[in-house]
């Protein structure tokens, strides 16, 4: 209901702590605003480094969200339409990963993955792919972290739709695939938009996987948050152009597709 | 194209087992109660439920054989479905809705949208092709949807409640186009509804469902006249007593006797007419051979009468006009004398 005027009067219990979390939630962004060495912005950004990472960060998260599209919209579906029975379960697992510490993620992946992995080995031995430590692995660890908010999203559009849209489309002679194609998808596209967001965003940000499963190589595997971490470390101004980037990023997205994705999903 | 089903289903609480021929070009009105299994059977004929036992068979192709292990998937069957919403696919334009089941099925694209444009004329969307069903009005989407459901010439064609959504205005004239869409088409019709007027004015015949059973099948004619249900008769606004027949008079299962014009005999229903009863204050002389006593218990505005509903010996619904309720002061609690002549009550087998 945007743009509705009367509201009741916030009541001073909910006022208050209301009022302190959005000072919580936006005094660190003003700070790092006013903290931002705005002249020498423009040489610490320039440094080859930087557009490297930046490179890396916007590609390996754009290829986590098209993997994560690609295989978690079917799983939604399934989660959402099918009347397999472990489904309860089936859902609990696929979620795993978005209450999981990242880092104990990437050491997962590493197990998993990695040259002496039940997967890596055998990935290793029969076409001589190793995985860990390369950009590969950094797609897959923010994929792994991103997924999740994915499936969430589009689940909950699949549920929200009227199913007897698909009966319809059924009586009218397409098949389960055809109508998942021609009316499913089509209903359902708004949250499917505002899953990519969310699953972007958090892949763009993703930490503790990556530098646990893909390590901190510049040009291969250092996305923009490796390298404000490191930048913390030895150059702090350095670090918060890098975040000013990272946060610009961040809202861009944001507001490109507020109202093309978000602003239809929820009305 | 002759529907031949026998479908027999357990969900819950609904236990249904129905059978149900509809002939090519007929129109069957399965009328019920919410809850009776009307849309549960509409589902299990297109397919969307699989029966739990029975046989469903079109033009003698077999829809599902629950013993042959024959279950036919809805979009391989030669059905169009309207439900009470009209269900439009919002993200495809009115155009492409009615074109929807003529592509899945493998017609090309300008074939299919001339097709398309011709079903919108003749449901009177000339012209709105291009629209959004969002820009629809409601009987102007049921119409959409009605000419989506037949533009494929299905060979069976499955109406749930396709009125019951609009307003009272728009029903009556997508009723009066419906009526004519119904009579050119060729294949057979199953038109669920609650609303006795819809299977009046639709169907060459009714089938009454209630909770999962046909208790009463006719032609819309003998189902108004003859009840056989309380329900049927609440729809046909009359007052169903059984009882026993008894040489010209009917001695009544909750006591009272009736009397009749013919002779009766064996457990028969006495049906009368709310506007066949009379009210008086005081025990009127003379010719009505059917006189009791009863107590107003309610009273209801229904047009230029008062619909009163009668309790005492003989339970009865009484109309009245509006002035004469006035006149003899009624009242809910009033005590009054209720006549009905015996030519007009109606008296049929159980």
């Amino acid at each position: 209901m945007r743009g509705a005027r009367s509201r009741t009067r916030v009541p001073a219990p909910l006022l208050v702590p209301a009022a302190l979390a959005v000072a919580f939630l936006v005094l660190p962004l003003v700070g790092l605003l006013v903290r931002a060495p705005w002249s020498s912005l423009g040489p610490a950004l320039t440094t080859p480094g930087v557009g490297q990472a930046l490179r890396l960060s916007l590609v390996s998260a754009t290829l986590a969200t098209l993997v994560s599209v690609l295989l978690g919209v079917p799983l939604a579906w399934v989660l959402a339409r099918s009347a397999a029975r472990g489904r309860t379960l089936l859902r609990a697992l696929v979620t795993v990963p978005l209450v999981l510490p990242p880092v104990v993620g990437g050491v997962a992946l590493f197990l998993v993955l990695g040259r002496q992995g039940v997967v890596g080995r055998w990935l290793f031995e029969a076409f001589d792919l190793t995985i860990p430590f390369t950009t590969t692995a950094v797609v897959i660890a923010e994929t792994f972290v991103a997924m999740p908010f994915l499936v969430i999203s589009v689940e909950g559009a699949l549920r929200a739709a009227d199913a007897r849209f698909e009966d319809v489309a059924a009586t009218l002679g397409a098949d389960r695939w055809t109508t998942f194609r021609r009316v499913t998808l089509p209903l359902v596209a708004p949250g499917v938009g505002a899953g990519a967001v969310l699953c972007w965003a958090r892949a763009l940000g993703e930490f503790g996987a990556t530098i646990t499963f893909a390590g901190n190589f510049p040009g291969t595997t250092q996305t923009m948050p490796l390298a404000v971490y490191l930048a913390l470390q030895r150059d702090p101004e350095a670090a918060i152009a890098l975040s000013l980037v990272l946060l610009a990023v961040s809202l861009a997205t944001l507001l490109l597709l507020r109202g093309r994705w978000l602003g239809r999903a929820a009305p | 194209m002759t529907l031949d089903a026998s479908v027999r289903l357990r969900r819950g609480a609904l236990d249904l087992a129905i059978d149900l021929r509809v002939a090519g070009g007929e129109v069957v009105a399965v009328l019920g109660p919410n809850g009776a299994g009307k849309s549960t059977l509409l589902r299990v004929l297109a397919g969307l439920l699989p029966p739990d036992d029975g046989r469903v068979a079109v033009g003698g192709r077999i829809w599902d054989d629950v013993t042959g292990r024959t279950h036919l998937l809805p979009h391989r069957r030669s059905v169009g479905m309207v439900f009470q919403d009209a269900l439009l696919f919002p993200h495809l334009t009115v155009s492409d809705n009615v074109a929807f089941g003529l592509r899945t099925r493998g017609v090309p694209k300008a074939a299919a949208r001339v097709a398309a444009a011709g079903w919108l004329a003749r449901v009177g969307l000339a012209g709105l092709g291009d629209q959004r069903p969002a820009q629809l009005s409601g009987g102007q989407a049921q119409r959409a949807a009605l000419a989506r459901a037949l533009v494929g010439d299905p060979a069976l064609l499955l109406l749930d409640e396709p009125l019951s959504a609009l307003d009272a205005r728009t029903r009556l004239t997508v009723r009066a186009e419906l009526r004519r869409h119904l009579a050119e088409f060729g294949g057979g019709t199953v038109l669920v509804t609650h609303d006795p007027v819809d299977a009046m004015a639709l169907a060459d015949r009714v089938v009454v469902v209630e909770q999962g059973r046909v208790v009463q099948a006719g032609t819309p004619a003998e189902v108004n006249s003859r009840p056989r249900t309380d329900y049927v008769a609440r729809l046909a606004g009359l007052s169903l007593l059984s009882g026993t027949g008894w040489g010209r008079s009917v001695r009544l299962d909750g006591g009272g006797v009736v009397a009749v014009a013919e002779e009766a005999a064996g457990p028969v229903f006495a049906a009368v007419r709310p506007e066949s009863v009379a009210l008086y204050l005081s025990r009127p002389d003379g010719s009505p051979r059917n006189v009791w006593s009863a107590r107003l218990v309610g009273a209801t505005p229904h047009g230029a009468t008062v619909r009163c509903e009668l309790a005492g010996e003989v339970p009865l619904v009484a109309d009245v006009t509006a002035t004469a309720f006035a006149e003899l002061g009624l009242a809910p609690g009033v005590e009054v004398w209720a006549t009905v002549k015996a030519s007009e009550v109606a008296v049929y087998a159980r």
